[in-house]
């Protein structure tokens, strides 16, 4: 047992946080630190940022232009960029897709996309989930069926983050009706422009404009943009849904929340004190800092064991549950040290906007972030989902 | 011991539920969280005169009711709609604060709000105050004739719409003391009275309110100088009442959408209801709900009586009305996945009445405090 980072690891931070300082643009840590969206822009500023240091692709490996760095170094910087409020890195096209070319991908594909990721003239989306597959996903409908050298596309998807910036769609696609659930799924790219391609927002509660509805009428994709086999595709979704995992802890938004609640609670004041010094807050805050501390060190435990070959197993499912289960709480905390000023609804904090926004400083986006954070416990397998899977492994007569 | 509403509220609590099921559905509350007023003329009117105002007054002052248990249910029946219209604002805060201590001439306003023609709001709060109800730093000072009120007041509910502003403000004493507070009633075209006003995110809209020199006659002070601060705690526990009923009907809301919807949702071939494990949690939100309208009983029951008890049981009430909301309303959503997420969702609604009433007048937290305060006294 040794808890400290290696002299080479150090160093490695040390090297990640002076990027940092030097080309994380001030107004957009500030943008992030008070819950303010970036806008398509902004996020293709920070990746291109990020592409010039070689940094865009930490999971990656190095032939495809990754960073080639192991579990511990990629903790590192996602911790280093969590504290330095750096808008996180868009996964859809990353860390999702790019993992599933590089393993099943044909090379014209991995020639094609790869590359395009990188540079930012793609912008992926996900169209996974449909309005009657949530958790069971495999009971997906939307159907391809293929005419000559072209899969025609019709159904619906759902829950399509950052859809409306993306001008590409990886799918989950139906393409044997009489196969068994899992066994009749493909994997098909889409061209966004294709014609038959319509995207309609849906607005969350907190009045965010982050999802949307994808739907397909008579959309012709060229076969040549099935990915790997056809009726493999749930394979290659479960391996996409393995990678969708990492970083499923969340320990760095988890200590950059915990901190803003802190500093939050220094500056408000509760009966003539600081409200940080209020026993019962301080209570709180101090129990949701216990179980970020161990949650930490699991989250190391995990990634020291992946760094040395080994593949994890449920331990990935209790991270997501436990790491959304502190995030969401810590935005609880958030939102009650804000007070009476938690009720505003300040759509420009959330969204972006010239006014000031209303309250003091850090209050503003509170509220609307607990209540978009329910997500987190949702989204990625539902932590029901999770439990499930740790309850069959552990109690199915397997382990 | 009877539990059992009198003939009379159950007339009112049935008349109300069914004019709120007509006219109040999601797609007119939504229209009415869109537009710029915060609430709904017509609504409000109909409200009028369905008597829902006047349950909310004493006949002494001009309604048929006013109890605690008018008041509990009244807003249960409004949470139970997500009902987005002021009346905790207009009637109970700023209605009620007149009725107990406007003169003759003053007092006539409480007629017209029963009537549903007048808004008012109740300026007290202010921006370093959180949730303490004598902290004033707002100052009224007597010029000649005059009446200067000078600071400001925070999150002042329905003060664009209001006619006229209760405005709290220090003639003597320190910051927090008891003593010294005086109400004023300031139409809201005062010279000197600026606001700039916004959405809340559980609908309704509210305002900063900036008094820079407001000059008043000294005949739009409320009752003596120096002394509403007993009329404002009494204001304010009728209206802690009020949001602990309101949050209850809500949370009804919230638990049987989600019931429903577990009932007919689909996965893995069969309704996600069946699933023992959503199944003990439904049950868990089942039990909360009757622990929370017994606190609502406890704190309504004691409204007229001695005003430690009275405290003590509003405490409890939004204690755990506090806890067991958040477990309702986060449930709730969880329960249902995705769909509760999005705005146009009745469950959104109601989960976020829920969760934001805890920031009126003190969280779970706050009322805990308070309750081991009055505990000790």
């Amino acid at each position: 047992m040794d808890l400290s980072y290696t002299a080479e690891e150090q160093a490695f931070r040390q090297e990640v946080r002076s990027f940092l300082d030097e080309k994380l643009p001030k107004e957009m840590s500030d943008a992030v630190r008070e819950g303010r969206g970036l806008g398509k822009e902004g996020h293709d500023r920070w990746h291109a940022i990020l592409n010039e240091q070689g940094w865009l692709a930490p999971n990656w490996p190095q032939e495809f232009g990754g960073c080639g760095w192991n579990a511990v170094q990629r903790h590192i910087f996602e911790e280093e960029c969590c504290r330095a409020h750096a808008p996180r890195i868009v996964p859809f096209g990353l860390s999702m897709l790019a993992p599933v070319l590089q393993k099943f991908g044909s090379k014209e594909q991995q020639d094609y996309y790869l590359p395009k990721i990188l540079n930012g003239e793609h912008w992926w989306c996900q169209g996974y989930s449909e309005p009657g597959a949530g958790s069971d996903l495999a009971s997906l409908k939307t159907k391809a069926v293929r005419e000559g050298d072209h899969y025609i596309v019709n159904g619906q998807k759902t829950w399509t983050t950052l859809g409306q910036y993306a001008n590409w769609i990886f799918c989950l696609v139906r393409t044997d009706p009489d196969a068994k659930q899992q066994e009749g799924i493909s994997f098909l790219l889409i061209d966004m422009d294709t014609p038959g391609i319509e995207v309609r927002p849906i607005i969350l509660l907190d009045g965010t404009h982050e999802v949307n509805e994808v739907w397909f009428t008579d959309v012709k994709v060229p076969v040549e943009n099935l990915v790997g086999e056809e009726n493999k595709g749930w394979t290659y979704a479960k391996y996409l849904l393995t990678h969708e995992r990492t970083n499923i802890a969340g320990v760095g938004f988890s200590q950059a929340g915990l901190d803003a609640v802190k500093r939050l609670a220094r500056s408000q004041m509760h009966k003539g004190r600081p409200l940080i010094e209020n026993p019962y807050f301080a209570a709180r805050v101090a129990q949701a800092e216990i179980d970020l501390m161990a949650m930490s060190t699991t989250n190391l435990r995990i990634i020291s064991a992946a760094a040395s070959g080994q593949a994890p197993g449920v331990e990935s499912s209790m991270l997501k549950v436990k790491g959304t289960e502190i995030r969401q709480e810590i935005n609880d905390m958030a939102r009650r040290a804000a007070g009476v000023y938690a009720m505003p609804f300040a759509s420009e904090a959330v969204e972006g906007g010239n006014e000031p926004p209303i309250g003091p400083e850090g209050t503003a986006p509170v509220a609307a972030q607990y209540f978009n954070n329910r997500k987190l416990s949702i989204f990625g397998g539902s932590n029901e989902i999770q439990k499930n899977i740790i309850a069959k492994v552990k109690m199915g007569g397997r382990a | 011991m009877n539990f059992d509403l009198t003939e009379e509220r159950q007339m009112l609590q049935d008349s109300l539920r069914r004019f709120l099921s007509d006219r109040y559905t999601t797609s007119v509350r939504n229209e009415i969280l869109e537009g710029e007023s915060g609430y709904s003329a017509d609504i409000w009117g109909q409200l009028a005169e369905l008597g829902v105002i006047g349950a909310l007054f004493s006949e002494e002052d001009g309604g048929f009711g006013g109890a605690g248990f008018d008041i509990s249910t009244v807003f249960e029946e409004l949470g139970r709609a997500g009902v987005v219209e002021p009346l905790l604002d207009t009637a109970l805060l700023g209605g009620g604060l007149i009725a107990a201590l406007g003169n003759d001439s003053q007092k006539e306003l409480v007629e017209e709000v029963i009537g549903g023609a007048v808004q008012l709001a109740f300026a007290h709060g202010e921006p370093t105050s959180r949730y303490e109800t004598s902290r004033v730093e707002t100052t009224a000072t007597v010029d000649g004739a005059e009446i200067i009120l000078k600071g400001q007041k925070a999150v002042v509910v329905n003060a664009e719409a209001a006619d006229h502003l209760i405005v709290s403000a220090r003639e003597s004493g320190d910051a927090d003391s008891t003593d010294g507070i005086s109400l004023f009633l300031v139409p809201r075209d005062t010279a000197g009275l600026s606001m700039r006003g916004y959405a809340l995110l559980a609908g309704g809209r509210a305002a900063e309110v900036d008094l820079d020199g407001v000059r008043l006659p000294e005949t739009a002070r409320l009752g003596a100088a120096g002394g509403a601060y007993s009329a404002i705690a009494d204001a304010l526990a009728r209206a802690e009442v009020a949001l602990a009923a309101e949050t209850l009907g809500a949370m009804e809301t919230a638990t049987e959408l989600t019931r429903q919807y577990l009932l007919t949702r689909t996965q893995f071939g069969r309704p996600i209801g069946t699933f023992q494990a959503l199944q003990h949690r439904v049950a868990d939100l089942l039990i909360e709900l009757e622990q929370a309208r017994s606190a609502v009983i406890n704190a309504a029951g004691h409204l007229e009586g001695d005003a430690r008890l009275r405290d003590l049981n509003i405490a409890a009430a939004r204690n755990l009305i506090g806890r067991a909301g958040r477990l309702v309303a986060e449930d709730s959503i969880q329960m249902h996945g995705g769909i509760a997420m999005t705005q146009e969702y009745e469950l959104a609604h109601i989960a976020k009445r829920i969760v934001m009433a805890e920031h009126r007048f003190g969280d779970a937290d706050t009322q805990l405090e308070r309750f081991l305060d009055l505990s000790a006294a």
